[in-house]
């Protein structure tokens, strides 16, 4: 059985401009994802992304960006390691709604039985909170709710 | 997650049929309308009102997949309950180990 897409949707008080820093700037994604950092030599197009650890610089996951739109879109390839063929796609679409941003980030195109899909699923809620409080209080409570996975 | 949006979390969530709905998205994500009519004794008008209240409550979200509109449970207003309350309750109980122990330090010494 296809293992099903994930969808996650949350309304943040902050611009989609914000938003898009806090999913691609890694000074501000560490300070909610778990002190980890979406990274990339250049946001665009065909290029290579990593998602790392800031301290040791360990490589958790990253792919390519198959498609980039700032403060609108991105879609990219995610999976552990360039040779690992558990590879599944997240996209972000970020729109403008009521002075805020309504973020909906659908994690899918999974391989049958991909145990990514099981350690993503415990981590996007809690990504996602911390980014929503990140971005409207300047803090995070449960930055220290660490999952090895996401 | 703002007082009016918890309301109508809770409000979405009080009603046997909607939370049965949100049980056959968790079980498969991603079903059409056709699909969520299956195996009810509602009229399709009866569902798709069920549905929006559920969208309006951000419980689920839809995608169109090309000529379909697909929906998608969305975990996150029920994850930040369970982080405002169990969350919560779980500190106090830590609180409360930490303050046993301290307690029983004291009395060995």
């Amino acid at each position: 059985m296809k293992t099903p897409d994930q969808v996650y949707k949350i309304h943040i008080d902050a611009t989609p401009e914000k938003v898009w820093s806090a999913i691609i700037d890694p000074e501000f994604t560490k300070q909610y994802w778990f002190g980890n950092a979406n990274v990339a030599a250049k946001w665009e197009k065909g290029a290579p992304w990593q998602h790392q650890g800031m301290d040791s610089g360990t490589l958790y996951h990253g792919g390519i960006i198959e498609d980039i739109v700032p403060n609108e879109r991105l879609v990219l390839s995610w999976s552990n390691s360039a040779d690992d063929p558990d590879v599944s796609r997240v996209t972000f679409t970020l729109t403008s709604k009521d002075g805020g941003t309504d973020l909906v980030i659908i994690h899918g195109d999974f391989i049958e039985g991909s145990s990514m899909a099981i350690s993503v699923s415990k981590g996007w809620p809690n990504v996602i909170a911390n980014m929503k409080e990140f971005l409207e209080h300047g803090v995070t409570k449960n930055l220290k709710t660490a999952c090895d996975c996401i | 997650m703002g007082n009016m949006d918890e309301d109508s979390v809770f409000k979405a969530l009080a009603d046997a049929s909607r939370r049965d709905f949100l049980d056959a998205l968790r079980k498969k994500s991603g079903q059409s309308l056709n699909d969520l009519c299956e195996g009810h004794a509602m009229t399709r008008q009866a569902v798709t009102k069920h549905l929006n209240i559920l969208e309006e409550a951000n419980l689920i979200v839809t995608i169109r997949r090309g000529r379909e509109k697909l929906h998608y449970l969305n975990p996150v207003p029920i994850s930040d309950i369970y982080m405002r309350w169990i969350g919560r309750f779980e500190q106090d109980r830590m609180q409360a180990l930490f303050n046993l122990k301290e307690a029983l330090k004291e009395n060995d010494t």
